[in-house]
């Protein structure tokens, strides 16, 4: 899919600046998300990549610049008017005590419900095809303190997807899972942005799986700046890494999916590097 | 009075029906639904709760009728009912209407306005501790309550005013100073703690610079008391939790989404800052008009809601179970001490504060072992 940079995407931020308790993370930051992408921001720690997602799902609100979804400030619009348009799963959340799976991901359709709509066929048809694409319509009845972390990632999953929004936000969503589990996570957004064409952005720390994934990739650098941003097979250099996370390396094809593999360079070949 | 909220709908004369009927469906949720034929209406009923909130009311009514036909004076329900409907007999209408009903309204409005606001505060704060009693906003309507007597020397009405003064006050200062570096539950627990050691200290000071009358009153008034409560007072507490337990059931919704975290709940549409401050403010308001009404009564607040969320057993505040739960507590509470201890006049807030000291303990116990496991 290749990258509309055009200023009718459906979530842009323009000219953001950033900042956490008083220290600045970014400023004047641009970033234009790609309708019906996967946009994956990768970056090394505390570069900024999770403060963005955070201003583009208006959790953080910006010292300076706008975000804009769909033609409008982010800000513009009433709280329950973006989560019906936008969803985000934060990096961590708390399940209230001894909730079923069921109640959980029911909690998703908040932002459609009304005091006298509290369990409409919609709401009901909305919960079942989300827990199903995710695989937790088995555990509707299960309490999520009982479950695994794999599966619990799958129930919060299922909880942004039971909102019904097109526009989807994940903050490093494989954090704390084993590889078969990150694998599973990021299969299931493949299989949402492919078939659904949902516009999926994600943070994520592993460079392979955001070159695997990734129909459009943002590498930020320290400080909130845009390195690149592409199609990962274009912008995916050894120079970009080397410059962005100070590691030498080589990029080779992806045995697998021909996709850019990033191979660390040896201890010993970057050892010599530095006395030569 | 969830009870007639969630199945009012339906006897209205629409037809209700299972919202599971269809069966090609798969069963997701919990609890019952009902749903109206056109889809207009659709209500999520909880039964383990509903049973819960039933068997709580059978309960007020029975205290109700204990407290209105039992005393110095036996009077049979039927007595009651003429008093109360304006026939009765010119005994039973001053016993019934001047002296019994005014001190049970007084201690149903009082008990369900404390629970309600222990359990908004405590979900606020997810932590089980964090009820107005224990971080400070009671110590700080006593403090108002002290300062109208010692120094003002106020009358009745003062001193209400007075203690609903420093109740806001108070929960304004802690808010003000924990807001400062983000608003996390345990924080505001520990910096209440601070500020009500502090204002107890106050109190104290308050009371030893004032003379033995004064005292006396004031010492009369921190034992919180359900004796000699008259329709002033009914009334005024009666406005209070009328006007704000409708406010906090409103935001309950929004109060079980904030429970999942600010990002989570902003995420699912909630605006966390402004429902945090409103349900705040309900809290807050809610336990200063009843420190005011009958001065403070301990662990109300902080029990109440744990023992009503542990009976119900599901997610989420449970606000109309615990306002019963509190009003059924501390309307047997005053029961008990006034018939049980009879002929001594014991203050409800001694038997409160028993009851609540040995709760406190089991959960100070209880939690500690959890968090060790």
């Amino acid at each position: 899919m290749t990258a509309t940079t055009a200023p009718t995407a459906r979530l842009r931020a323009e000219d953001l600046t950033l900042s956490y308790d008083r220290r600045t993370v970014a400023t004047s930051l641009g970033v234009v998300i790609p309708d019906h992408s996967f946009t994956v921001i990768i970056g090394p720690n505390a570069c900024g990549k999770s403060t963005l997602l955070k201003a583009l799902a208006r959790m953080l609100r910006p010292a300076a610049g706008q975000v804009y979804l769909d033609g409008a400030a982010i800000s513009s619009y009433r709280s329950r008017e973006v989560a019906r348009r936008l969803g985000l799963l934060p990096q961590s959340s708390t399940a209230p005590g001894g909730i079923t799976v069921g109640d959980l991901v029911a909690r998703g359709r908040y932002p459609h419900q009304r005091l006298l709509k509290q369990w409409t066929a919609q709401d009901e048809d909305a919960v079942i095809a989300a827990m199903r694409q995710t695989g937790v319509l088995e555990l509707a009845d299960r309490p999520v303190d009982d479950l695994s972390g794999g599966q619990r990632q799958r129930v919060w999953l299922s909880m942004v997807l039971a909102q019904e929004t097109s526009v989807l936000l994940l903050d490093e969503p494989t954090t704390y899972l084993d590889i078969a589990h990150q694998v599973e996570v990021l299969d299931l957004c493949a299989d949402l942005h492919e078939r659904k064409g949902h516009t999926i952005v994600a943070v994520l720390h592993d460079l392979n799986q955001a070159c695997r994934y990734a129909s459009h990739l943002v590498v930020m650098r320290a400080g909130g700046v845009i390195a690149a941003e592409g199609d990962p097979a274009t912008i995916m250099t050894a120079e970009l890494v080397e410059d962005v996370f100070g590691l030498p390396c080589r990029i080779i094809d992806d045995p697998e999916t021909g996709t850019p593999l990033m191979v660390p360079t040896a201890r010993k070949r970057r050892a010599m590097a530095r006395t030569s | 009075m969830s009870a007639v909220r969630k199945a009012g709908t339906p006897a209205t004369g629409t037809t209700g029906r299972e919202g599971r009927a269809g069966t090609s469906k798969p069963r997701v949720i919990s609890g019952r639904v009902v749903r109206t034929r056109g889809g207009r209406v659709s209500l999520r009923v909880q039964g383990r709760a509903l049973a819960v909130t039933s068997v709580l009311l059978v309960a007020l009514v029975v205290i109700m009728g204990i407290s209105l036909t039992t005393g110095d004076f036996e009077l049979s329900v039927g007595e009651v009912l003429r008093a109360l409907t304006g026939d009765g007999t010119g005994g039973a209408d001053f016993i019934v209407n001047t002296l019994r009903m005014p001190r049970l309204v007084t201690a149903l409005c009082v008990g369900a306005a404390l629970a309600v606001s222990g359990a908004v505060l405590q979900s606020l704060t997810r932590n089980a501790l964090g009820s107005p009693d224990i971080i400070g906003f009671t110590n700080g309507s006593a403090t108002g309550a002290l300062v109208v007597i010692v120094v003002f020397h106020g009358s009745m009405t003062e001193i209400a005013v007075g203690a609903l003064i420093g109740g806001l006050v108070t929960a304004a200062v802690v808010y003000l100073l924990v807001f400062g570096g983000g608003m996390q539950g345990f924080r505001l627990v520990v910096m209440g703690i601070g500020v009500s050691a502090l204002l107890l200290a106050v109190n104290s000071y308050l009371i030893t610079r004032a003379s033995w009358q004064e005292a006396l009153e004031a010492q009369a008034w921190l034992i919180g008391s359900l004796g000699n409560r008259g329709w002033d007072h009914a009334v005024a507490i009666g406005v209070a939790v009328a006007v704000l337990l409708p406010l906090a059931f409103g935001l309950a919704g929004r109060l079980s989404m904030v429970e999942m975290g600010d990002d989570t709940a902003t995420a699912l549409g909630v605006d966390v800052a402004r429902s945090r401050v409103a349900l705040l403010f309900v809290s807050v308001a809610l336990a200063a008009f009843a420190t005011a009404v009958t001065g403070p009564i301990w662990f109300i607040a902080l029990a109440a809601p744990q023992v009503a969320r542990k009976l119900i057993r599901s997610p989420g505040p449970g606000l109309v179970p615990a306002a019963l739960m509190g009003a059924v507590m501390l309307a047997g509470s005053d029961l008990a001490v006034q018939r049980l201890f009879s002929p001594a006049l014991l203050p409800v807030g001694t038997a409160t504060g028993t009851i609540g000291g040995l709760y406190l303990i089991w959960l100070l116990v209880t939690e500690s072992r959890k968090s060790r496991v």
